[in-house]
């Protein structure tokens, strides 16, 4: 039974346009290459891009993922507009809530898709990328940038809606919200990956996450100004990181607006370190450097060696 | 099967290697160690495998096996003594030792969500095969593992025996030197047990590759070339299946009886017969198993209900060894050093 050969499969049938394989040999024996910086960015690519694929597949996750930026953009916030009419100046909840929703589509997904490594663990394929004669920091990389663009790929399906809520399509808007959410996509991938290299479990890494998301959501922001907050609130509210993602966006929308001044000052004031403005360059710095010091933190976990 | 290749090859001597002079060997282990706090999961060994054979590393679980090819494929790190596989240091050259090194995991490590073939693409470009090569060497290995007409199909969709395959193929991609198969056809049902082997065997014709394999199915080490039976971390005995079983030297006898205890008592004093129990049997080894049974009947005072004679199997060579069969090392092998084992799995 040994060495019965398939009719066409023969050993010595060289599949077309292969020169240097004699006949009787063994066809396309491969040379693996020392290890070079273009074989970690080809590594950093392989790896973002079964990410995509991954993604691309699961349909069921695409939709799911948008069900809870919408319910809060659609029910919660039209449950509330007749609520809060009264101080909102004549603008939109929704348009108020947009920048809010915005970031929650990005951060789900981007969770969902700092799981797969626990996943990926779980299930072993983690192994098979460890074994690899790459790095470990390519691969954590390339899971990053690839969680990164997938969240940013969902972001893009809210953002297309913008004009249901009153928000102008306006190209240096949309260029302005869909970096800051990149940004954002980035920094809570590297957040995942972090918290994933030490967690091995799924149900305690989706339990983390939870912990983690909703009350960065809820104090970020993302539902209230954060103008006149009681000061414990007012604490949390400058400690937690979503807080700058939610506010430059909403200041670059009501940037966009119509309204008085009067609205823009109550509704978008900004974010005050000790009664100074920190300007949305700042704020896009502060959530990038913590990015990139939970990404380092990642590699570092990553790196360790059995 | 392949008892021609195996033929009369003892420890000492490796396969012959075409014309070669005095080949460094595939893999090259000395005084390699690994603690696990208090646990000495292997304990200092020493083996060398030569270039294009198959090696076989037979034990229970628990024995080390998997933790030694875990750091032979630099996926731990030893705490003691080293080894050079494919002439690198499994240390110091943790890369080029990755790059030359194929591996086939207990379980798998496929992504299920992906392609066949875009999984063997994936590992191809992880490894960086050359462009021009990945599309005839994909087509290559999968043809020989009979998936090629699966190609497109999702992993998630194979059965148990079909992943495995394709792990092998997979594993073979990069053309490795030596590859490394932790317990492959462990969960199998037979016939795929026994076409795995086939292209262990094809394999080994048709490429310049050293195979080292754990199982702790005996009649599956027979396909080695060589043999080392581990136990506790040790490396108990090392040579081919037929010099191993040559040295037990004796047909195995199973008797039941009723009383099993009293029955060891008189083959003791009367056959000067040393016999255990080994799976709720009576067993012990005499030189001529077949003409020792009606002696037995005639001089054994305590009735026999069921007797079987049979030729030395590895099973005896592990239990010569060993003192005990590999199964019955199994169950009692403690849950820690289970657990170690899974540890090792991770």
């Amino acid at each position: 039974m040994a060495a019965t050969e398939t009719p066409s499969g023969a050993p010595t049938a060289t599949p077309a346009g292969h020169p240097s394989a004699p006949p009787g040999h063994p066809v396309a024996q491969v040379r693996v290459p020392a290890r070079s910086l273009a074989g970690e960015l080809r590594a950093i690519r392989v790896v973002w891009r079964r990410e995509l694929i991954r993604f691309s597949r699961d349909r069921l996750r695409i939709a799911t993922s948008l069900v809870q930026p919408f319910l809060f953009l659609f029910v919660l916030g039209t449950g509330l507009s007749s609520l809060v009419s009264a101080s909102t100046h004549g603008v939109n909840f929704k348009t108020f809530i947009y920048p809010g929703v915005l970031c929650m589509a990005v951060m789900f997904t981007a969770m969902f898709s700092a799981a797969s490594i626990v996943w990926d663990r779980e299930f072993g394929f983690l192994r098979e990328m460890m074994v690899a004669p790459v790095r470990r920091s390519s691969i954590v990389l390339g899971k990053c940038f690839g969680g990164a663009t997938v969240a940013a790929f969902q972001g893009v399906i809210v953002l297309a809606i913008a004009g249901l809520v009153d928000v102008p399509y306006s190209l240096g808007l949309m260029a302005e919200l869909f970096a800051l959410m990149v940004l954002l996509a980035f920094a809570i991938t590297a957040f995942g990956m972090m918290a994933a290299a030490r967690i091995t479990q799924m149900q305690s890494f989706m339990a983390l996450m939870q912990m983690a998301i909703m009350p960065m959501f809820f104090i970020s922001g993302a539902l209230f100004s954060v103008a006149s907050l009681p000061r414990w609130l007012a604490i949390l509210n400058r400690l937690d990181p979503l807080t700058y993602a939610v506010d430059p966006m909403r200041r670059a929308i009501f940037a966009h607006l119509a309204i008085p001044a009067a609205a823009r000052h109550a509704l978008a004031p900004g974010v005050t370190w000790f009664g100074w403005h920190v300007p949305s360059l700042l704020e896009a710095a502060v959530i990038a450097l913590l990015g990139l010091a939970m990404l380092a933190v990642a590699i570092a976990e990553f790196s360790r060696a059995e | 099967m392949n008892s021609a290749s195996v033929g009369a090859v003892t420890s000492d001597t490796a396969p012959t290697n075409n014309g070669a002079a005095a080949p460094a060997p595939a893999v090259s282990v000395k005084g390699l160690t690994k603690r696990y706090g208090e646990i000495e999961a292997v304990r200092a060994i020493d083996f060398d495998v030569a270039r294009s054979e198959v090696f076989g590393f037979l034990g229970p679980n628990g024995a080390g096996k998997s933790t030694t090819i875990s750091m032979l494929c630099t996926l731990v790190r030893p705490t003691g003594g080293g080894a050079l596989v494919a002439g690198h240091d499994i240390v110091a050259e943790r890369d080029a030792v990755r790059r030359n090194i194929g591996l086939v995991f207990q379980d798998t490590t496929l992504d299920g969500y992906l392609t066949a073939e875009q999984n063997l693409r994936l590992h191809a470009e992880l490894y960086g095969v050359p462009r021009e090569t990945v599309a005839p060497r994909i087509q290559q290995v999968m043809e020989m593992v009979r998936l090629w007409e699966r190609r497109k199909s999702l992993v998630g969709t194979f059965s148990g025996g079909m992943k495995r395959r394709l792990e092998i193929a997979r594993g073979l991609l990069h053309s490795p030197r030596v590859l490394f198969l932790d317990e492959p056809t462990v969960g199998l049902d037979p016939q795929t047990r026994s076409s795995i082997w086939s292209y262990i065997a094809e394999l080994k014709q048709r490429e310049d590759i050293t195979i080292f394999l754990t199982t702790h199915y005996m009649d599956e080490a027979e396909y080695c070339d060589r043999i080392a039976i581990m136990d506790q971390g040790r490396i108990i005995v090392l040579d081919t299946p037929e010099a191993l079983k040559a040295s037990v030297g004796k047909d195995r006898v199973q008797i039941s009886t009723p009383d099993n205890r009293a029955a060891i008592v008189a083959l003791r004093e009367r056959f000067d017969v040393e016999a255990t129990i080994a799976e709720g049997a009576v067993t012990f080894g005499v030189p001529d198993g077949e003409q020792f049974v009606p002696r037995l009947f005639a001089e054994l005072d305590i009735p026999i209900k069921s007797v079987a004679v049979s030729r030395p199997s590895l099973d005896d060579v592990f239990m010569s060894y060993t003192g005990t069969t590999i199964r019955d090392a199994e169950a009692t092998s403690t849950d820690h050093m289970r657990n170690v084992a899974r540890m090792m799995a991770r």
